[in-house]
């Protein structure tokens, strides 16, 4: 049966070259860890991106239960937290995962870095896994603000200050985050929000996807 | 263009080997086992990803994740502290040639700095070899840049007592207790006991909360005079028909909470 439909959409767009292409490559002997064990610094990569399916697929369901106006969002966390089944599971994957998707995606960064692996011709694919760091640093700081308890307050609070500190644009950095010259507020909460559950993650899927294409096309560095 | 069936790629690259420029090793001029990736390799990736799993649930089951107080902007007794993975941004700006008249130095400058040249290493570091001795500068300024990094964040780390700030910003829903002021023992509450254990009962820093407490009206009334742990004797003034009053007012609110 599944055959069958398989066959039949096949016929008409020819799907089979798609996962052919990802399915069909050789795994080379030097990073592979069933050969080599220290190749497991090849899987830092791989990890971090597990972890950041964790971090989507938690944030989906704590996005079931947060409500980002000040009045709410700490209570519908306290809620989670305390009433919700398997909830304080899921709040804690993503709030462990926050952390350690930055700590894979350093050990990934750090073993590309002392392998040379970024030199021609992968210069490109370097530069946009250093914006997908960036990205995650921004999604850190955005979402630490959500749970509207007093760290995430006033850690905002200095974090817009120093946007506002930035030459010529501070001002307008800091009103187009925070949603006001001088309170972080109410505007705040939902400008964080719509920034760490829309913007980033679109942003970090674009540049995941140009991650991938671009090993594909260019392959894993060779050994040293 | 060859196009389709015959066409020859480098290693497991989408690159074709029939184009010179760009081209990799061959992964076959490199001796070695090479592995189908579907499904041999995937299969073992699985294996990793779950063991990485467990792992990762064992941490988010132990530790809880932190909830503090809801966020109250007059609380100006609150130490910000952002996550730990800007500490070491923040640590920078305490010293004296990134503050105060260099704060652009601090925040931007040496920041921007860093990120930029980790950005553009391929284009710094632009030579033929790959190996770490190879490219000593490139290599000495990410060490560099490592250990100030893990510096600044313990220096920034170590200042704080985590345990004392948790234990300052703890999540307390708001009180959903009706405090009836027409209440006859009101007026005794707020003459003698208000003042340490708060207009809605809730306790402070003196004071525990009344909220939930299990004793009867005879031991409230004698708490009340006699004091109990560091609630001193004598601090109730009032008259004995007052007293009453009190501890039924007391309990009142607790049966009303139940």
């Amino acid at each position: 049966m599944l055959q069958k439909i398989y066959d039949w959409i096949d016929d008409r767009v020819d799907i089979t070259p798609i996962w052919r292409d990802i399915a069909d490559h050789e795994v080379p002997e030097h990073v592979n860890p069933a050969h080599h064990f220290s190749a497991f610094v090849y899987c830092f990569g791989g990890l971090t991106f597990f972890v950041t399916v964790i971090q989507i697929l938690s944030g989906m369901f704590l996005t079931m239960y947060y409500v980002p106006d000040i009045e709410n969002a700490w209570k519908s966390v306290y809620y989670l937290q305390t009433e919700v089944a398997h909830a304080q599971i899921v709040r804690g994957m993503h709030h462990w995962g926050a952390s350690v998707v930055i700590v894979m995606l350093l050990l990934h960064t750090l073993r590309v870095f002392f392998q040379g692996a970024y030199k021609k011709p992968r210069e490109l694919n370097w530069m946009v896994g250093v914006l997908i760091f960036f990205v995650m640093l921004g999604l850190g700081f955005t979402g630490y603000l959500l749970p509207w308890d007093n760290k995430a307050y006033f850690a905002t609070q200095v974090g817009l200050e120093m946007a506002q500190q930035v030459p010529f644009i501070g001002e307008q950095l800091k009103i187009l985050l925070a949603g006001d010259a001088s309170i972080v507020g109410a505007q705040t909460l939902t400008r964080f929000f719509a920034i760490h559950v829309f913007f980033l993650p679109a942003a970090l899927f674009g540049l995941l996807a140009a991650h991938f294409i671009l090993i594909r096309k260019q392959g894993i560095s060779g050994p040293l | 263009m060859h196009r389709g069936k015959g066409m020859k790629f480098v290693g497991d690259s989408r690159i074709s080997a029939t184009k010179t420029s760009q081209i990799p090793k061959d992964y076959s001029e490199y001796p070695g086992r090479t592995e189908a990736f579907w499904p041999n390799f995937l299969l073992k990736e699985w294996l990793a990803g779950s063991v990485f799993l467990v792992g990762f649930l064992t941490l988010t089951l132990v530790h809880p994740s932190p909830l503090g107080g809801i966020a109250d902007p007059t609380n100006a007794a609150f130490i910000p502290l952002p996550d730990w993975y800007f500490l070491f941004l923040y640590e920078l700006l305490k010293y004296e040639f990134a503050s105060g008249d260099y704060i652009l130095l601090g925040m931007l400058g040496l920041p921007g700095l860093a990120f930029g040249a980790l950005l553009l290493a391929p284009f710094l570091d632009n030579g033929p070899g790959r190996r770490p001795g190879q490219r000593p500068v490139a290599v000495g300024m990410m060490l560099l840049a490592l250990a100030s990094v893990v510096w600044l964040t313990y220096t920034s780390a170590s200042h704080v007592d985590w345990e004392a700030r948790a234990e300052m910003d703890k999540p307390i829903p708001e009180s959903e207790v009706a405090i009836d002021t027409e209440h006859d023992g009101y007026a005794a509450y707020e003459a003698s006991c208000m003042s340490c254990h708060g207009g809605n009962l809730e306790g402070g820093p003196a004071a525990p909360t009344l909220v939930g407490i299990e004793y009867t009206a005879e031991e409230i009334a004698d708490i009340a005079v006699n004091g109990i742990g560091g609630m001193p004797a004598g601090i109730f003034t009032g008259s004995d028909e007052e007293l009453e009053q009190l501890s039924d007012f007391i309990m009142s609110v607790n049966e009303s909470t139940e």
